[in-house]
């Protein structure tokens, strides 16, 4: 069992949870993932590991409250515990020293490329971070991605802060602050991902992205993760999760993603329906 | 005068009592229901009790058949659960999924009369009637040797490792990277087959033979074999074969194609099945194709029918190159699942939105014999047709998982991805590290993994007594 250290909503429907898995927390490096199970009976799902203690044995994550099982999580108090916590799977993301690196991330994403930018400073490049959202209020972690990167811009679709608009406003960025960058990192929503892709590609710049698709074992058995990155299949649980972005077959991806999103709901309604019942009586 | 020819000889093979087919296709209860105890007794004493067994020399594990057969007879079963437990950690396994008719009742006498002794079924009796016994005889478990093994993978292989092992006084931990022990006797094998609860069962009883358990744990990820060998004195790998292999034909990647390994451990280690209430789901398909014709795409094909599909095979051979096992071909067949043979699917069709609905298959003929012996599929031209389907799931072989190979340095690595490993001894080029099973022989049968498993074990164990000597 895996005892939940802390638990908070950072912003609306973002959680950061803190676990103790002493054994993942030794291992992880940045852009690796880990599976848990949130009860005997729960599925299995992937989310990317944040950051970590090696002394405290500890290892944060940050996820977005869209399904039964991320909403069991982010109902968890502090104190409670969870039966699995396997990891760390996937690659690491390639740290090496590349001269210019715009690290850019949206929603849970901005969590898990913390420790990349991180990587990359030690490393000795200069980075710029470029944070996404739909309003200010959805942004965390500002100050600390203030106090590592060498510059950091801010995206809103409502204009709330920095520039407004979406990703598509990256080229304007790039040229607005004169930098030239060697390669690209995406952390985020698989349209964060996709969208990063098609704006870099213009500019010919490298972009790895960290997909995200359904996984069960995260060790390469099942190949429910199966992504198509140029002309070849590939597991993102063994193979990736890391891809050249302007490789990965979008299309594919997103609806592999939708395949059980209907049964996502489902549990959804009818324990709340189950929970309801318990409290009227 | 031998007692052979004194004895009348009793070719009568007794038959397994069965779920009937309109029943059992319709549940996932197990579909063979075990000998009765007098069926069990009167089978036993049809055995002719050989000086020369051959059935014992066909067996993997090396199981003293004769002699449990006899305890039978004489209704001694504790005796007999004994003699079985001393070669075989497993039995209520490997009385129900070991290809029996390919091993020892092959090697049966009276075979050649077609009325060779049920040797699995009265295997799967004795451990069945040990399970009801209250109290369960433990073994003799030797001195404590302080030294320690560790066992990566927590399925047949590893399995049997673990017992071997810690009769013999060593200590022994298994790290398994799923959160149920097993391997594919939890994941792979339906409940109709395999009851989950008998795997569990034989979980515990290493437990309380003081095997060490740890779930969650990816040797390779978690931890190196490296990091693990400065801990532990020796090292047992029985990682499996887990990375499906596709066909590589356009469309596979559609939603509603799945892999065999994807297909059943959502059923089987999720609960697919009991979905809302475990959380995993799986589709309920309306027209489901299974493409192979091996046990694992017996496995499937039974599973989606159970769903409530119209379940087929598409196989490019023919019935007589089926490779599963006979029994479960023809329980698959009295259940009423459509068998396409000399079918090879080229390709998959979607719809809007990225599900699978329609398969373009070609007709093939047979030609020469090709490097396994068997007659080579040959595509018809002009053959091909399109029929609808709503899932597909791809039952044709794994590679060995790659995780450990890949971060394990100067372990010897087949072309196929497979651990290289000594046959005899299971020892790989590592020091200190033995192998078996699927990870080195790529996807195989459970009873051949439990023989790699006995194999490496005795060399573990002859290694351990006289350390330094590799």
């Amino acid at each position: 069992m895996h005892k939940l250290v802390e638990s908070k909503m950072i912003v609306p429907n973002i959680f950061l949870l803190t676990l103790e898995a002493p054994a993942v927390a030794r291992e992880v490096k940045p852009g690796q993932f880990v599976i848990l199970r949130v009860e005997e009976d729960g599925e299995r799902i992937p989310l990317s590991v944040a950051d970590w203690d090696r002394v405290k044995g500890t290892i944060t994550i940050v996820l977005m409250n869209v399904g039964y099982t991320t909403d069991k999580l982010a109902s968890l108090k502090a104190g409670a515990s969870i039966p699995t916590v396997v990891g760390p799977l996937g690659n690491p993301t390639e740290i090496d020293k590349f001269g210019t690196v715009l690290c850019l991330g949206g929603c849970y994403g901005m969590g898990s490329l913390f420790p990349i930018v991180r990587g990359l400073k030690e490393k000795g490049n200069r980075v710029v971070a470029v944070l996404e959202a739909r309003s200010s209020y959805l942004f965390y972690w500002e100050k600390k991605f203030e106090e590592i990167s060498d510059r950091v811009f801010y995206i809103t679709r409502d204009g709330s802060r920095g520039y407004p608009g979406h990703v598509g406003r990256l080229p304007e960025i790039i040229k607005f602050s004169g930098e030239s960058v060697d390669r690209m990192i995406i952390n985020g929503c698989t349209f964060l991902l996709k969208r990063g892709s098609d704006v870099s590609r213009e500019s010919g710049i490298k972009t790895i992205v960290s997909l995200n698709p359904i996984m069960i074992d995260g060790t390469g058995m099942c190949g429910v993760c199966r992504v198509t990155v140029g002309s070849s299949t590939k597991f993102a649980c063994v193979d990736g999760p890391d891809f050249d972005g302007h490789q990965v077959d979008w299309k594919e991806l997103l609806q592999r993603r939708k395949m059980y999103l209907e049964e996502e709901i489902v549990p959804l309604r009818t324990s709340r329906c189950e929970e309801h019942k318990k409290e009227s009586r | 005068m031998s007692e052979h020819q004194t004895k009348k000889l009793d070719m009568n093979r007794r038959g397994m009592p069965k779920q009937l087919p309109e029943v059992r296709k319709h549940n996932f209860s197990e579909v063979a229901l075990g000998y009765p105890l007098e069926i069990a007794v009167e089978e036993a004493k049809r055995c002719l009790q050989c000086k020369k067994s051959n059935c014992v020399s066909k067996c993997p594990v090396e199981i003293n058949i004769p002699e449990f057969i006899q305890a039978i007879a004489e209704k001694d079963f504790s005796s007999g659960i004994r003699i079985l437990k001393e070669k075989n950690c497993l039995p209520a396994v490997c009385g129900r999924v070991c290809p029996q008719e390919e091993q020892c009742e092959e090697a049966c006498v009276l075979k050649k009369k077609g009325g060779q002794i049920a040797i699995g079924r009265l295997e799967r009796f004795l451990a069945d009637w040990e399970a009801e016994q209250t109290k369960l005889e433990m073994p003799k478990i030797l001195p404590p040797t302080g030294r320690k093994v560790a066992v990566v993978g927590g399925g047949p292989a590893g399995l049997t490792v673990a017992g071997d092992l810690i009769k013999l006084g060593h200590g022994v931990t298994i790290f398994e990277a799923l959160h149920r022990l097993g391997g594919v006797l939890f994941y792979g094998i339906p409940e109709f087959r395999l009851p989950k609860v008998i795997v569990s069962r034989e979980v515990e009883y290493l437990k309380k033979l003081g095997v060490e358990i740890i779930t969650d744990y990816v040797v390779g990820k978690t931890r190196t074999v490296d990091s693990l060998l400065e801990e532990y004195d020796a090292m047992f790998i029985g990682s499996g074969a887990g990375l499906p292999w596709f066909m590589n034909i356009p469309g596979e990647n559609l939603n509603g194609i799945y892999s065999a390994n994807e297909y059943l451990t959502r059923m089987n280690l999720m609960k697919g099945f009991l979905f809302p209430q475990y959380h995993t789901p799986i589709k309920k398909h309306r027209k489901v194709a299974v493409i192979g014709g091996g046990n694992v795409a017996m496995d499937c094909v039974r599973t989606a029918q159970r769903l409530g599909a119209e379940a087929r095979i598409i196989y490019r051979r023919s019935r007589i190159e089926l490779p599963a096992r006979l029994e479960e071909i023809e329980n698959a067949e009295e259940e009423g699942i459509i068998f396409d043979f000399l079918t090879l699917p080229i390709r998959y069709l979607g719809d809007e939105n990225g599900w699978v609905k329609g398969i373009e298959v070609i007709k093939m003929e047979l030609g020469e014999p090709d490097s396994s012996g068997r007659r080579r599929p040959i595509p018809i031209k002009g053959s091909e047709t399109i029929f609808p389907v709503d899932a597909v799931v791809c039952a044709i072989g794994n590679s060995p998982n790659p995780l450990i190979p890949a971060s394990t340095r100067g372990l010897e690595i087949g072309k196929n991805g497979n651990i290289i490993a000594d046959e005899e001894t299971g020892k790989t080029s590592r020091e200190r590290v033995w192998a078996g099973g699927d990870v080195v022989t790529g996807a195989a049968t459970v009873i051949l993994a439990m023989g790699a498993g006995r194999k490496a074990s005795r060399s573990i164990h002859e290694y351990l007594c006289s350390p330094g000597n590799w």
